[in-house]
Parts: structure tokens; sequence; C-alpha cells
């Protein structure tokens, strides 16, 4: 197992230095320049803004600056909000951006959950057949549309919640149920494929013919044997809701990162852009590896073909 | 003591030959692999619908060009017009619009000439909705299924090549993947539309499909593993036949299946994509239309003129669900044994 950890971990900041890198030789790619009235400024004027940004230096140099500040958690200073510091200005939004993303998570796995094993245990009735249409719904209407569709109706018309802001936990509810959607569609689909799987094995028809009261089986048997393999999707909806912040957080004007990462890319604001990318990156690989560590805990089955690998 | 059976001799009749031939004769036709597919998916409802629905969905788009010649033709008069369809009364199709706390017709408001309709109405700068709906499925049709060619290309050819040579260059290469996949993606496409802003639609194209292939490389390698070890892939190499015609003409007919699945489930997340990126504004660049522009420009408008968003997401929300629904239904079809029981 610790040999396993340590091959992981060694890849976990292989694959950050590997996007630290890409996302240094993009920006340095990138178009147009990040002050804002180039033309209007003197030759002098511009050298001192590049050197008070260590714009001037050679690219290489840039480069091993900016590995050892991002080493350190430094992503220097914002270009659009000046003397900020990237840390700083990402750090006082995180707070926003995972208190949505979380209860978006957990609103949308939970209800994914209970969904999908109902429609398992009346499968192929209109119970089952509803469910379906509703994680088919939910995998195909973008989150963009339900965010704009609930604050409309819910927000403005019926007027039950705040429509846009940040605030209380009342200004929560409708951006983590735009968040919720996909997760909860991947999560009832997985969940029932799995149930059904479950339900059609042997110590099922065990438990039946010993007597087991229906939901002692559901609860006992199946809901727990069909939840393990959850643990691995769990990435992916990390991602969806990664993806999901970015425009629901500009819906709903919540200062969270998302927001501020589209902000940044429209106003050329490097600093930040990079900031946000190792952010996402870094959680993103966290999350898969602490995932594949508790898949491994938690199904032997897994943990015993680990050893090997 | 034994008594013996007495059986007269013409209790037998031999058996005239034609009667018994078709016997041994199998009755029903054989099918091929690819017929017992289709002949599952025509018994699922929803999957066979949903392909018609997109099959329509793509004659419309793609005939646009011809039918809807001119989807950036502005006409200030013509602003915020609500939909008319000739000879249809229906309040929201018939140029009335509520202003007010009064349902005014707009159209005469406008001063629109009386044989002139939008049957989408128009957006914000005049333009005929319909028209722009129709080119922007079609550029989003185009963006969704190039970007998942491009993928199939790169993600089979990685896959097999990974799995034929196996050994060190298999490790590797694996774990180039295992890299790509915990890079959060759309962070990434978003950085490389940065870099090749304006650049049309070929750096939309690239940057979805860049970050899409590695599930197809991972489903091909697998796949592959299992068929390297088949006696006709053995025969195949005994004869002397080379890798890449035993990849082309052995492997890839068996890897159909899977490809033609997760390809289906490509296309939506590609179209889907496209539409994010229009949404926060650094993919289809103005003056051209895709549905995530549509959406984005409808939404200014959502409070007064909700149609200017609703159609659009509306055409959107059908194209996902019917290439959800039909891949789903694929995938039963191609495999029966994870079908929906």
């Amino acid at each position: 197992m610790a040999r396993y950890l340590a091959k992981r971990v060694f890849y976990l900041l292989l694959t950050l230095f590997l996007i630290a890198s890409i996302t240094f030789f993009l920006m340095k790619l990138m178009p147009g320049t990040p002050l804002n009235n180039q033309a209007k400024l003197t030759k002098s004027q511009i050298q001192i803004i590049y050197e008070q940004y260590g714009l001037n230096k050679p690219v290489w140099q840039q480069y091993i600056d900016y590995m050892i500040n991002a080493a350190h958690g430094n992503f220097g200073t914002s270009f659009q909000f000046s003397n900020q510091e990237v840390s700083y200005l990402i750090g006082s939004r995180i707070g926003p951006s995972a208190t949505i993303g979380i209860q978006g998570m957990v609103l949308g796995v939970v209800l994914g959950i209970v969904t999908g094993s109902i429609s398992a245990i009346r499968k192929n009735t209109w119970v089952d057949g509803t469910a379906n249409i509703i994680s088919i719904l939910g995998l195909s209407v973008p989150s963009f549309v339900l965010a704009i569709v609930l604050q409309y109706y819910i927000g403005l018309k019926l007027q039950w919640l705040p429509v846009a802001g940040w605030g209380g936990f009342a200004s929560t509810v409708l951006p983590s149920i735009a968040l919720a959607a996909s997760p909860f569609a991947t999560t009832s689909r997985f969940v029932r494929t799995e149930m059904v799987d479950v339900l059609g094995s042997d110590y099922i028809e065990l438990a039946k013919a010993k007597g087991m009261s229906r939901m002692g089986i559901v609860y006992h048997h199946a809901l727990r044997n069909s939840l393990i393999p959850l643990v691995t999707v769990v990435g992916p909806l990390a991602v969806a809701i990664m993806t999901g912040s970015m425009v629901v957080e500009n819906i709903f004007s919540i200062p969270g990162i998302g927001e501020q990462f589209v902000k940044s890319i429209l106003t050329n604001d490097y600093p930040t852009i990079m900031g946000v990318t190792m952010l996402y990156s870094g959680l993103l690989v966290l999350v898969l590896l602490l995932t594949d560590i508790i898949y491994g805990i938690i199904d032997p089955r897994i943990r015993i073909t680990g050893k090997g690998a | 003591m034994e008594e013996k059976v007495k059986i007269p001799k013409d209790a037998f009749q031999p058996v005239s030959k034609e009667d018994r031939l078709d016997d041994e004769k199998i009755t029903a036709p054989s099918r091929t692999f690819l017929q017992d597919a289709w002949r599952r998916l025509k018994e699922n409802k929803a999957a066979f619908i949903s392909m018609w629905i997109l099959i329509i969905v793509a004659i419309f788009a793609f005939t646009s060009p011809i039918t809807a010649p001119n989807p950036n033709n502005s006409n200030p008069d013509y602003a915020n017009l609500p939909a008319k369809i000739p000879g249809v009364s229906i309040n929201g199709f018939n140029g009335t619009i509520v202003q007010g706390g009064e349902r005014v017709d707009a159209y005469k408001a406008n001063n629109v000439p009386a044989g002139k309709y939008f049957y989408f109405g128009t957006d914000y700068l005049g333009r005929s909705l319909g028209q722009r709906i129709l080119h922007g499925t079609m550029i989003s049709l185009l963006i969704g299924v190039f970007a998942t060619l491009i993928d199939l290309l790169i993600g089979v050819g990685y896959g097999i090549f990974s799995a034929w040579k196996g050994g060190k260059v298999d490790i590797f290469m694996q774990r180039i993947i295992e890299i790509m996949s915990s890079v959060p993606n759309i962070v990434i496409m978003v950085l490389l539309l940065l870099v090749f802003k304006n650049g049309g639609i070929l750096p939309i194209v690239l940057a979805i499909a860049i970050n899409e292939w590695t599930t197809m490389a991972r489903l091909t390698r697998a796949q592959t593993l299992q068929l390297k070890n088949q006696e006709y892939i053995l025969a195949a190499q005994s004869l002397g036949e080379s890798p890449w015609k035993i990849s082309i003409k052995h492997l890839l007919p068996n890897l159909s299946s899977v490809i033609i699945i997760q390809t289906m489930f490509t296309i939506p997340t590609a179209i889907f994509f496209e539409a994010f990126l229009s949404y926060i504004g650094i993919g289809i660049q103005a003056p051209t239309a895709s549905l995530g522009t549509l959406i984005n420009d409808g939404q200014r408008n959502f409070q007064f003129l909700p149609f200017q968003m609703w159609y659009p997401a509306i055409v959107l929300a059908i194209i996902m669900i019917a290439f959800n629904v039909l891949a789903d239904g694929l995938r039963d079809a191609f495999d029966p044994r994870t079908a929906r029981r």
C-alpha cells in the first residue's frame, strides 16, 4: 500500500508540474497584452510596468521564477486588480464556490442514489420510466439553461428565493440546484445499473429465501454493494461541478472562483488564469487520488489486486 | 420366456427422400452482427424515434444554406419581433406581444409589411431567429461531429497501437493517458481557445477533440487486448499479414460496436462543450450563430422576450436528448447483456 501510495503521489506531482508548464507556455503564446491602453503609454512607461511584473526577463527565466513561486503557492499579482495577490484573490473566493459546489454535489448524489435505487427496485414500471426521463433531461439540459430558467421562474416570477447575489443560505439554493442536475443524472443512471445487477445476484436470492424483508434486503445487501462502485464517478462529478460553476456563478453573480475565471479570461489577466487553472487541477488530481484510496479501502477485492500493481 | 412382438412387415414404410430433405435446413435467415443489432435497435422505440429526430434535425440544419440563406441580415426596423406563423392565431405565434399589460400586435407597431412572417421571431438586431437557429444548429452539429471524428481517429489509433505493442510502450502510453485524464479539460480547452482566438471553427474543434480522446483510447485498448489473443489474429500473423493490415481488417470490424457506442456518447458531449464555450464568450464569435451564442444572446432579453432563449435552448435540449437516448439504445443493441432489464 505504501509503495502504491508513493507512486501515486509521484504521478500527482508530475501531473501538476506538466499542467503548470503547459499553462505557462500557453500563456506566453497568447495574443493581446495585459495593458489596457498600450497605445497611449510611452515606451518607458511600458518598460516600467513590464519590469514591475517581471515580463522583461527572458522566457526561460520567467518560467523558472514562475515554477519556483508556484511551488510556494504564489502566483504573482493580478493584472486586473493592481496589487492584489492572486493567491489572496482566489483564497477570498473559495468560500462561496465551495459552498455551492459541495451543496450541489451532495444534493445531486443523494437524490441520484434515491432515484436510482427506486427505479431499480421498480424496474420497468412507470416509476422507472419517469425516473429515466428525468435523468436523461438532467444529462441533456446544459446547466446554464437550467440556471437561467430557475432564476427567472423561481427567483423573479414566484419571488421565492433571491434572484442573484451572495448572502445567507437562501441565495445558495438556486445555484446549488442548477449545479446538482448533472451529478444527479449521472448518479441516478449509475446506481440503477449497478443495483439491477446486484438485485439479480445469488446472495439476494438467498436473503429472499431466508425470509428477509424487502426493505432489509435493499438496505443491507443491495444498496451497500451497489454504492461501492459509485466512488469511481466522484472524479468526473467533481469536473462537472467545476465546469458548471463557471457559468452558474456568473448567472447568479456569486463572488466565486468560476466567476473570477471567466472574468480573467475576458480581461487577459494571465496570473489569475494560471492560479485558477492550478487550483482546479490540484483539486481534481487530489479528488482522483482520494477516490482511488477510498475505493481500495472499502472494496476488499480491489485491495487484493492492488497489492500486485 | 420372452415373448416376441410380432410386427407386420407393412407397418413400416420407407420414407421417401424428398419428404425429409428440409429437416436440416435452418428456417430463419442467418443474420450478421450488424443486422442483429439493427433489429434490436428497431425494437427500442425511444431510440428509434430519437434516430429519426436526429435525421430530421440534421436535414433541416444542413439544408440551411439554401433554405435560410441570410442568418446575419440585420434590419433594425424589425428588431425583437415575436413569432408569427401564417394562419395560426395562438398567442405567442401570431405576432402579438404583451406590452405594459396589454397585448399588442408587434408587427403592426413596427410597420412590418402584411406578407412578412418570422416563424420564430427576430433577435435584437432584427435578424430572423428561425434562420439563425437553423444555421446555429448546423454549426453546432458540425463542430460536434468533426470533434468526435478527430477524437475517434486519435483515440482508436492510440488504443490499438498501445495494446498491440504491449510491454513498456503500453505502460508508457497508459501513463500519458492517466496524466491527460486527470487534467480538468474545460480549463485546458479555455486556454487553447484563448491562444487561438478568432480562428473560426477549427480551433474549437481541436480544443474539444484534444480533451475527449482519452476515453476512446482506453476503451479501444481494453477491447484490443482481449482480441489480440484470439486465434484468428494468430492465424493472420502466421500467414505473414502486417500489423497495419491486421488492425484494419481484423481488429477494426471487431471494435466497431465499442467505437460506435462511444462515438454516440461523445457527440453530445462535444456539442455541449461548444455551447458552453460559446456561451461564456470564447467559442464561436459574432456574427456567426451557434446554439451556444444564440442562448447567450437570448438570455439578455429573457425577462421580456423569453422566446429568444427558449427556442435555441429547446433545440439544443432536443439534440442532446436524442443523442443520449440513441446512444443508450445502441449500447443495448450491440451488447444485450447490459440492456436495461
